[in-house]
């Protein structure tokens, strides 16, 4: 695919989400305070709700917005406060040398191995032609090319999906018990 | 923009590898794991724009399981805090011979 056709505003936007994005996400791991590193991560997952924006997935960058940076994050927050670990002083540090040089080779490992797949050709025949997404959204709206797929094909994931949910909500009621509130019964 | 696309995804995926690895504050390797998967669904809308919308499908069940995963890691946090008074991972080794 040709950067020729791109428009600039494109190119420009796309680069500099993609920057944010990867900046927010240094600054998250290396804040001390799990406040401050909560809210780098936001700012993460709101740069990558707009590039999906750029990359035709409308929905789910709103869908991004609303669950991950709204629901999830905000959990998150509350379990930093609920635990009053807000502190940066009390807090576990960074570990030692030998971790984080075991940890920039695994990094350095894994780079090599994810650029190495970038450089792999895919088959041309599975392609689409250039802009179909984008065609397809603008004749059925953000939604639908979304939805037709998510309840036919995938219409028994979906309702395994709902199996997990209730299993989660089980699971952590029964973990965030008090283990005292059994007597009290 | 798919290049770029894996190129923005690789590097946050490692990102949120090396955290988990430097970090010891269990909600901060947690987060580290939410960034890994925020990787994974920039690769999967990448590709869905070019190999058809079934991508994105995929981008809903990654953040289903995330919220799901969510809520019981920190139930499971939460439980460790009220046991230990802590959340370093350092001083969590019940399993260490």
């Amino acid at each position: 695919m040709s950067h020729g056709e791109l428009p600039l505003f494109y190119v420009f936007h796309f680069y500099l989400f993609g920057i944010i994005a990867i900046a927010s996400a240094l600054a998250f791991v290396t804040r001390k305070s799990p406040v401050a590193a909560a809210l780098w991560l936001v700012n993460t997952m709101f740069s990558l709700a707009a590039l999906f924006v750029l990359l035709d997935a409308q929905f789910i960058g709103v869908i991004q917005v609303l669950v991950y940076a709204g629901a999830i994050m905000v959990v998150f927050l509350f379990v930093i406060m609920l635990l009053n670990l807000g502190h940066a002083s009390e807090i576990a540090d960074a570990r030692g040398m030998g971790w984080k040089l075991a940890a920039g080779l695994v990094g350095l490992a894994l780079l090599a191995q994810m650029f190495a797949l970038t450089r792999a050709r895919v088959p041309e025949s599975l392609a689409l032609p250039y802009g179909a997404v984008a065609e397809q959204v603008a004749a059925q709206g953000v939604i639908a090319p979304v939805a037709g797929p998510l309840f036919n094909e995938y219409l028994l994931a979906f309702e395994v999906t709902s199996v997990l949910l209730l299993a989660a909500v089980v699971g952590a009621v029964v973990l965030g018990k008090r283990r005292g509130s059994a007597d009290a019964r | 923009m798919l290049a770029e696309s894996l190129f923005f995804s690789a590097v946050l995926f490692t990102i949120g590898v090396v955290g988990v690895l430097t970090r010891r504050n269990a909600i901060i390797v947690f987060m580290c794991v939410e960034l890994m998967l925020n990787a994974v669904n920039l690769t999967f809308v990448a590709f869905a724009r070019v190999y058809g919308v079934a991508g994105q499908v995929f981008v809903f069940f990654v953040m289903t399981v995330a919220a799901a995963e969510a809520a019981v890691g920190l139930a499971i946090i939460i439980a460790l805090f009220r046991h230990k008074q802590t959340v370093d991972l350092s001083n969590i080794n019940l399993l260490k011979g």
